[in-house]
C-alpha cells in the first residue's frame, strides 16, 4: 500500500499530559511524526493539535482509532483528505555582512517573507507558507550560511467551501 | 475465611450516611467514594504518601482491606478479584517504589482488558518535580499501559474523578484506570458531593451494532460452508456466554476458544474444538486453516493465536470481526465484515435472524478430527505427569472450580486439560503472560466467590514470584487451594530451547528451590506432596477435604513438552505434535 504524508487534526481536552498521551501514542505505536503544533482551539477548555504524518491507508485508519481511544480526545480528522490550507512559519538566521545584505533581501521580497531582525553580521528573516514554499526558502539562503533555523510545523484547517 | 464478605450495615442505612455533606478529607472522600461505587474489598500496602488514607481507613468497616505483602501480590489480586466478578478490583498502594510496584500488574490488567482502578499515593502537590524521597510520576510511567490516569491537583475533583474512573474501567474496552492522588489532596478538606453523572465528553463506548453489518455477517453464515467462530474474552467480559451458545446452536458453527475465552462456552458442547494457536488442538488449528468463513467474537487475532499471519487462515473468504474496540478491526488481519459494539449486543440482536450454515459436512470433518487427534500425553511408564494432574484436577471438581493459573507449561496444560464449564472460571494472564500472577490473583477470586472452589495452578518458578502472600491465606483462612506442578526446571524455556535451541539448555534450572511443603508449614499454611499417581490422588483428596488453604505439590518429570506446538514463526498448519501419538 501506498505510504503517503497526512496532516491529521486532533481536537483534545486541554489537560495536563495531553501532549505526552498523544506523542506518547504515535511512539508506543510505531506512528511517524513529521511535525506537531499545538495551541489553543476556538473552544475553551480545548486544544487543537495538528500533526503532520506518513502512513500507509491501514496505518492512517488506525493512528485514528487508536487517537480516539485516548478519553482526552474528542475529535479526530484527516485535514488531507480534503482541500485544505496549511501553513508553517519559520525564523531563518542568515548571515549577512553588508555587502550580501541587498541579495538576501532580494530573496526575502521574492517569496513575500518579512525580514525582522538586523544586527551587525546577521539578518533574521521570517517566512510563512507551506512546507514546501520554507524548504525553497531555506536551500535559497544556504548559501549566505544559515546560522539558525527555528520552523513551528504546519498547521492547517479545511477550506471554507467544505462542509 | 476469617474476613467478613457480608455487609456490615444496610445497604440503605450505609447510602444515607455517605451521602451527608460533611466537611471531610480527601481520604474520608475517597473512602465514601468507594462505597457509593460497591466496593466490597480492596487490596494494599501503606506507605508515607497514602497515610491519611490509611488513617481514614483506621477502625473502619465497611468494606474489607487485605494486607498484602507485596503491591504486586496486591494488584494481581484486585485483578483476580475483577475477572472471576466482573466487578472492578480495586488496590492502593503508596507513592515511588509503591507505585512502581504495581506496573508489571498494570500492565497485566490492560493488556486483557480487565477493570482495574488503581489508587497511588504521591508527594504533596508542592513537592511534585522536585526529586523528593519516594516520588515517581506514576501516571507518566503508565501512560501507556492504563486506560486513563488521573493525577489530582485538587480535592474538590477527587468525587468526580473516582467516578469517572470506575465508569471509564469497567465500560467499553475494558481497563485500568490509575487514580494518583498527592499527599496534601487526602489531607486536605471540602465539603463531600457526591457525583452521580458522568458526562466525559470524548469517551462514549459503541454499544448498539450496525444492524446491516449485523445483516451482512448473518447472511455470510448462510453462504457459508466451512464457517469457523474465535470467541476470546470479549464473550466473558460482557457476560455474553448465554448468547454466544444460542448463537452457536442457531447458526452450527463450530468454535474454537482462546485462552482467555475458554470458560466463555463450555468445553463439553458437541462443536467445541478446544483452543487455537501455539499450543491449540489440531482440530481448532486445522478449521482455522481450512475456513471459509472466521468470525472473531471478542477475539484480537493477537499472535499467539494467529501465529504466523502470511498463512494463516489461507483458505478464507470473508473475516468478520465483532469487536467492543474499534480499533482492533483491521488492526492485525484484514476485516471484511466490521461489527463495533458490546458482544452482548451484537449476539442478542443476531440472534433474533440467525440461521444456521450448510455446514453438516463440515461438522463431520471437525468432528473426526476430533476423534483422531485428541490431546493427549505419554502416559505409558506409569510416572506422575503434569497433564494427569490436571485432569485429575478437572475430574474432581467437575469443572466447577475457579481456576488461576502462572505462566508457561501448565498453564497451557490447565488450558487443554481442564474443562471450563463457567464463565469467569479461569483466571490467567494471557496477553502479558506475567509469572507471579496464580496465586496472589486467586486470593483476589477467593475474595469476590467467597462460596466457591478457588484452585490457583503454578509452577515452582511462578510460585516464588509471589510466595509471601501465602501469608494472608494465612492470617485470613483464604481456603485457595495452591497447586505447584515441580518440575524443577523453567518449563517452557527449557521446552524452546530444546526444540528450537538444539538442547542448548540455558540457565532454567530452579535448583535451590525451597521445601514447598516446609513453606507452606512455615506460614502457617497446610502443605502436602505427592510423587505418584496413588499420591496424588490422596493429596488431592485430601487438599479438598481441607477447610482452609493448601499447598499441594506435585513433582513431575522434567522433560515433559508442551504439544501440539507451532514454532514462532511458523503457521497454525505446522503443528508439532509431538510422541504422543
Amino acid at each position: 500500500m501506498m505510504t503517503t504524508k497526512h496532516t491529521v487534526s486532533v481536537l483534545v481536552n486541554n489537560q495536563p499530559g495531553v501532549l505526552q498521551r498523544v506523542s506518547g501514542l504515535f511512539g508506543r505505536r510505531g506512528f511517524n511524526i513529521e511535525s506537531i503544533t499545538v495551541g489553543e482551539s476556538e473552544e475553551l477548555g480545548l486544544s487543537r493539535m495538528v500533526i503532520v504524518t506518513t502512513g500507509d491507508d491501514n496505518t492512517l485508519e488506525q493512528i485514528s482509532k487508536q487517537l480516539y481511544k485516548l478519553i482526552d480526545v474528542i475529535k479526530v480528522i484527516d485535514l488531507s483528505s480534503n482541500p485544505m490550507v496549511a501553513r508553517e512559519l519559520a525564523l531563518i538566521k542568515v548571515n549577512a555582512e553588508p555587502a550580501s545584505r541587498p541579495e538576501i533581501l532580494g530573496i526575502v521580497e521574492t517569496f513575500r517573507a518579512a525580514v525582522v531582525d538586523i544586527g551587525p553580521n546577521s539578518i533574521i528573516v521570517q517566512v510563512v507558507g507551506d512546507s514546501d514554499k520554507i524548504d525553497a526558502m531555506v536551500e535559497l539562503l544556504r548559501p549566505y550560511g544559515i546560522r539558525e533555523l527555528s520552523r513551528t510545523g504546519a498547521t492547517a484547517m479545511i477550506r471554507g467551501s467544505v462542509r | 475465611m476469617n474476613v467478613q464478605t457480608e455487609p456490615r450495615r444496610s445497604k440503605e442505612e450505609l447510602m444515607e450516611k455517605l451521602q451527608q455533606p460533611d466537611l471531610i478529607t480527601g481520604s474520608e472522600i475517597l473512602l465514601r467514594s468507594l462505597l457509593l461505587e460497591g466496593v466490597e474489598c480492596v487490596f494494599g500496602y501503606p506507605g508515607g504518601a497514602v497515610l491519611y488514607i490509611y488513617d481514614a481507613m483506621h477502625g473502619f468497616s465497611d468494606f474489607n482491606h487485605l494486607l498484602t505483602r507485596h503491591e504486586q501480590g496486591a494488584i494481581h489480586a484486585a485483578d483476580g478479584y475483577a475477572r472471576s466478578t466482573g466487578k472492578v478490583g480495586v488496590c492502593i498502594a503508596t507513592s515511588g517504589p509503591g507505585a512502581t510496584n504495581l506496573v508489571t500488574g498494570i500492565a497485566t490488567a490492560y493488556m486483557d482488558s480487565v477493570p482495574l482502578v488503581v489508587i497511588t499515593g504521591n508527594v504533596a502537590t508542592s513537592f511534585i518535580g522536585t526529586d523528593a524521597f519516594q516520588e515517581a510520576d506514576i501516571t507518566g510511567i503508565t501512560m501507556p499501559i492504563t486506560k486513563h490516569s488521573y493525577l489530582v491537583r485538587d480535592v474538590e475533583d477527587l468525587p468526580r474523578i473516582i467516578h469517572e474512573a470506575f465508569h471509564i474501567a469497567n465500560t467499553g474496552r475494558k481497563g485500568p484506570v490509575l487514580i494518583d492522588i498527592p499527599k496534601d489532596v487526602s489531607a486536605n478538606k471540602t465539603i463531600f458531593k457526591p457525583e452521580k453523572e458522568v458526562n466525559i465528553r470524548g469517551y462514549n463506548p459503541t454499544v448498539q451494532p450496525n444492524k446491516l453489518q449485523v445483516d451482512k455477517l448473518l447472511k455470510a453464515i448462510e453462504e457459508a460452508e466451512r464457517p469457523v467462530i474465535i470467541a476470546g474474552g470479549g464473550v466473558v467480559y460482557a457476560d455474553a456466554a448465554e448468547e454466544l451458545m444460542e448463537f452457536v446452536n442457531k447458526t452450527q458453527i463450530p468454535i474454537t476458544t482462546t485462552l482467555l475465552g475458554l470458560s466463555g462456552f463450555p468445553s463439553g458442547h458437541e462443536l467445541w474444538m478446544g483452543m487455537p494457536g501455539m499450543h491449540g488442538t489440531y482440530t481448532a488449528n486445522t478449521a482455522i486453516q481450512n475456513a471459509d468463513l472466521l468470525i472473531s467474537i471478542g477475539s484480537r487475532f493477537d499472535d499467539r493465536v494467529t501465529m504466523n499471519l502470511n498463512g494463516f487462515a489461507p483458505k478464507v473468504k470473508k473475516i468478520a470481526h465483532i469487536d467492543v474496540d474499534p480499533a482492533e478491526i483491521g488492526k492485525n488481519v484484514r476485516t471484511d465484515i466490521p461489527c463495533v459494539g458490546d458482544v452482548k449486543a451484537v449476539l442478542a440482536y443476531a440472534n433474533t435472524k440467525a440461521k444456521p450454515a450448510k455446514s453438516e459436512a463440515w461438522i463431520a470433518e471437525m468432528q473426526a478430527n476430533r476423534e483422531n487427534f485428541p490431546l493427549k500425553y505419554n502416559d505409558a511408564n506409569g510416572e506422575l505427569k503434569p497433564q494427569y494432574v490436571i485432569e485429575m484436577i478437572s475430574e474432581t471438581t467437575k469443572g466447577e472450580a475457579i481456576v488461576t493459573t502462572d505462566v508457561g507449561q501448565h498453564q497451557m496444560w490447565a488450558a487443554q486439560f481442564y474443562k471450563f464449564k463457567n464463565p469467569r472460571s479461569i483466571v490467567t494472564s494471557g496477553g502479558l503472560g506475567t509469572m507471579g500472577f496464580g496465586f496472589p490473583s486467586a486470593i483476589g477470586a477467593q475474595m469476590g466467590n467467597p462460596d466457591k472452589l478457588v484452585i490457583s495452578i503454578n509452577g515452582d518458578g511462578g510460585m516464588q514470584m509471589c510466595a509471601q502472600e501465602l501469608a494472608i491465606c494465612a492470617i485470613n483462612n483464604i481456603p485457595v487451594k495452591v497447586v505447584i506442578i515441580n518440575n524443577q526446571v523453567l518449563g517452557m524455556v527449557r521446552q524452546w530451547q530444546e526444540i528450537i535451541y538444539d538442547n542448548r539448555y540455558s540457565h532454567i534450572d530452579l535448583a535451590g528451590s525451597p521445601d514447598f511443603v516446609k513453606l507452606a508449614e512455615a506460614y502457617g499454611v497446610k502443605g502436602l506432596r505427592a510423587k505418584t499417581k496413588e499420591e496424588a490422588q490422596r493429596v488431592w483428596q485430601e487438599a479438598l477435604d481441607t477447610p482452609g488453604p493448601v499447598v499441594v505439590e506435585f513433582v513431575v518429570p522434567k522433560g515433559e513438552n508442551v504439544f501440539p506446538m507451532v514454532k514462532a514463526g511458523d503457521t497454525i498448519s505446522d503443528m508439532l505434535m509431538g510422541d504422543s501419538e
